[in-house]
C-alpha cells in the first residue's frame, strides 16, 4: 500500500508499526521527514532507530513536566504514568488530568466535548435527591405548606419516573 | 449452563437472513460503560472486581427484557469453552485469555445480546444483528443500556460523556461494526482503493476477529473510530452511508465478474466445493478461503442446493473450538486439520451439493 508522508504528503518510504497494549499504530513518513524528526540517522551508518524520537512521534507531543506531575486525588495515578500506559486508573482521572487531556482528546477525536446520549436515570435520581433535600429543609424550617407541595411532587416523581 | 447446547444453533450473527445479507454478514454495536466510584478494571483489585461483578450481575437479573441474558463466570470456564465463546463472538479474546480475576459474560438465548463484565471497561454491552441493521441494533442496545443504567450508577462526565478506561472510547463509548463479505472487490483488485477512502473518513477496517486479526475469507469489519463529539445517530448515519457505497461497489464488481468471466467463476466455485468435499487435511485458513468462494457462488446462483445458512454453519463449525466440541475431544493442530476435512466431507455428502 502507498501511504503519503504524514508530515509533508510526499510518498512515504519509512513505515513504523508498533503495538502498545495490543493497539496497533502506524506511522508513515518520507525519508526527509524521518531524518528531520531524527527517526533515522543522517549518515547511513546502519538501520538504527532513534527510540525516544519514535515514542514521541507515536504519542504525539512530549508530555510537559507540568502535565506529567498531574495526579488523580482518588486513585493516585500520575498523568505521566497514564501516558506511558494509555489507560486511565479511575473515572476521576478525567477531571484531574483535564488541562493535559483536552489537547490529547482533540488529537484522537478532533473534539473535546461529548455529544449524544446522557444517562436518563442519573438525571432523575439527581432531581429526586434535590427534591428530598428541599423537602427536608422545608420541614426543618416548618414551612409545612411548601413541604406538602414538595412531598406531592416527590411522590408523583417517585411513582412515575424512578426506575425500580 | 452447558455450552455444548449452543452447538446446533448458529447464533444471531450467522442467521444468514436480514437486509443486504448478500454482502453484509452482520452488524454489531457495542457500548463501553463503567461504574462510578470504582477504579477501571485494569487497576481494580480482585475484591473490587468481585463487587463490580455482583452489582452488574444483580442488575442484569433485574432488568425487564424479553430475552433475558444469562450470566456465565468466565474465570471458571475451561480454555476450550472460552475459545468457543470467542468464536461465537460473545466474548473478546482479551476476556478469554488475557485478563485476570473475576469476570464474565451474560448473553441471551438468541446470542444477540452480550454483556461482558470486567473487560477493559466494567461493562461492554453488545448487540448483534444478521445483515445490515444499524437502527434495529441501536434501538435494542439503547434500551438495554437504559435498563441497566436504571439499576447501576454509571461513570459519566458532563463534558467528556461516558468515561472509559481508554481515551479512544470516551464519549458515546460506542463502536459500530459491520462485517462485510467482499470477494468481488478482492478479485477485481479494488479493495485497497476502498480501504484508502475509508481511512480518510476515520473508519477502521479489521479482520474477522477484531483488533489485530487479519482479514481471511474476504471478511472485513468496518467500524467507527471517533467516539467523542459526534452523537450516536450521526456516527450511525456516517457509517451507513459508507457501507451503502461499498455495497454498491461490491455488487457492481460481482456483475462485472458474471458478465466477463462467468465460466472462470463457476470453475472457481466448483473447485472450492470439490476441495472442501474431498480433502483429507485442511487448515482453518484454507477452509475460510474456499468457503468465501462458495458463499459468493451461492449469492451469484452458481450453486444448487446450498442455502447461505449452510455456508455459515460450515464456517462456524470448522473453527478450532467448535470442531473439537463436535468431535467431543481435544485435538492438536494436525488432528484438527484431519477432523475438519472429515467433517466437511461428511457434511457436503449429506447435502449432496453440486455445482450447476
Amino acid at each position: 500500500m502507498d501511504y503519503p508522508c504524514q508530515f509533508c504528503g510526499q510518498p512515504a518510504t519509512v513505515h513504523v508499526t508498533d503495538i502498545i497494549k495490543k493497539q496497533k499504530r502506524e506511522s508513515h513518513l518520507c525519508e526527509a521527514c524521518a531524518k528531520k524528526h531524527q527517526l533515522i540517522p543522517d549518515s547511513p551508518i546502519g538501520p538504527q532507530l532513534n527510540l525516544p524520537a519514535l515514542v514521541e512521534l507515536l504519542m504525539g507531543q512530549p508530555v510537559s513536566s507540568e502535565s506529567a506531575g498531574l495526579t488523580c486525588p482518588t486513585c493516585g495515578l500520575k498523568y505521566a504514568a497514564f501516558r506511558a500506559d494509555g489507560r486511565f486508573g479511575c473515572p476521576d482521572d478525567y477531571e484531574a488530568f483535564r488541562p493535559a487531556l483536552e489537547p490529547l482528546l482533540d488529537r484522537i477525536h478532533r473534539a473535546t466535548r461529548h455529544s449524544g446520549k446522557t444517562p436518563k436515570a442519573a438525571a432523575q435520581r439527581a432531581e429526586l435527591e434535590t427534591l428530598r433535600g428541599e423537602l427536608a429543609a422545608a420541614v426543618a424550617a416548618e414551612h409545612y405548606e411548601q413541604a406538602a407541595i414538595l412531598r406531592d411532587r416527590l411522590r408523583q416523581k417517585e411513582g412515575s419516573d424512578e426506575p425500580r | 449452563m452447558n455450552l455444548d447446547s449452543l452447538l446446533p444453533n448458529l447464533g444471531e450473527w450467522l442467521r444468514g437472513t436480514g437486509p443486504d445479507v448478500d454482502v453484509v454478514v452482520s452488524t454489531r454495536l457495542r457500548l463501553a460503560r463503567n461504574l462510578a466510584h470504582y477504579p477501571f478494571t485494569g487497576r481494580a483489585a480482585n475484591n473490587q472486581k468481585a463487587e463490580i461483578e455482583v452489582k452488574v450481575r444483580d442488575a442484569i437479573q433485574k432488568v425487564d427484557l424479553e430475552h433475558r441474558p444469562q450470566y456465565l463466570n468466565v474465570t471458571n470456564l475451561a480454555p476450550l469453552d472460552r475459545q468457543f465463546l470467542v468464536e461465537r463472538q460473545l466474548i473478546s479474546r482479551e476476556l478469554a485469555t488475557v485478563l485476570e480475576g473475576p469476570r464474565g459474560v451474560a448473553f441471551d438465548d438468541r446470542e444477540s445480546v452480550s454483556i461482558m463484565v470486567n473487560e477493559e471497561d466494567h461493562l461492554r454491552l453488545q448487540v448483534m444483528r444478521s445483515g445490515l441493521a444499524l437502527d434495529e441494533a441501536w434501538t435494542e442496545i439503547d434500551k438495554l443500556d437504559d435498563a441497566l443504567e436504571s439499576k447501576l450508577s454509571y461513570a459519566f462526565h458532563e463534558q467528556f460523556g461516558y468515561l472509559t478506561a481508554c481515551p479512544t472510547n470516551v464519549g458515546t463509548g460506542m463502536r459500530a461494526s459491520v462485517m462485510l463479505h467482499l470477494p468481488a472487490l478482492g478479485i477485481t483488485r479494488q479493495i485497497e482503493k476502498v480501504f484508502k477512502a475509508l481511512q480518510k473518513m476515520n473508519l477502521v477496517v479489521r479482520g474477522l476477529y477484531g483488533e489485530g486479526s487479519r482479514a481471511s475469507g474476504d471478511l472485513y469489519q468496518i467500524s467507527n473510530q471517533v467516539t467523542l463529539g459526534r452523537s450516536e445517530s450521526r456516527v450511525l448515519t456516517e457509517i451507513r452511508e459508507v457501507i451503502t457505497l461499498i455495497l454498491q461497489y461490491e455488487r457492481q464488481a460481482r456483475q462485472v465478474l458474471m458478465r466477463e468471466r462467468k465460466q472462470a467463476e463457476q470453475d472457481r466455485v466448483a473447485r472450492a466445493i470439490g476441495t472442501l468435499g474431498s480433502a483429507t487435511m485442511i487448515t482453518s485458513e484454507e477452509t475460510m478461503e474456499l468457503l468465501s468462494a462458495v458463499r459468493l457462488g451461492v449469492h451469484l446462483h452458481l450453486l444448487d442446493d446450498l442455502p447461505p445458512t449452510t455456508v455459515n454453519e460450515l464456517f462456524i463449525h470448522t473453527q478450532a473450538a467448535h470442531l473439537q466440541k463436535l468431535m467431543g475431544t481435544t485435538l492438536d493442530g494436525e488432528e484438527r486439520n484431519a477432523a475438519r476435512a472429515r467433517y466437511l466431507r461428511n457434511k457436503l455428502r449429506e447435502l449432496g451439493s453440486h455445482p450447476r
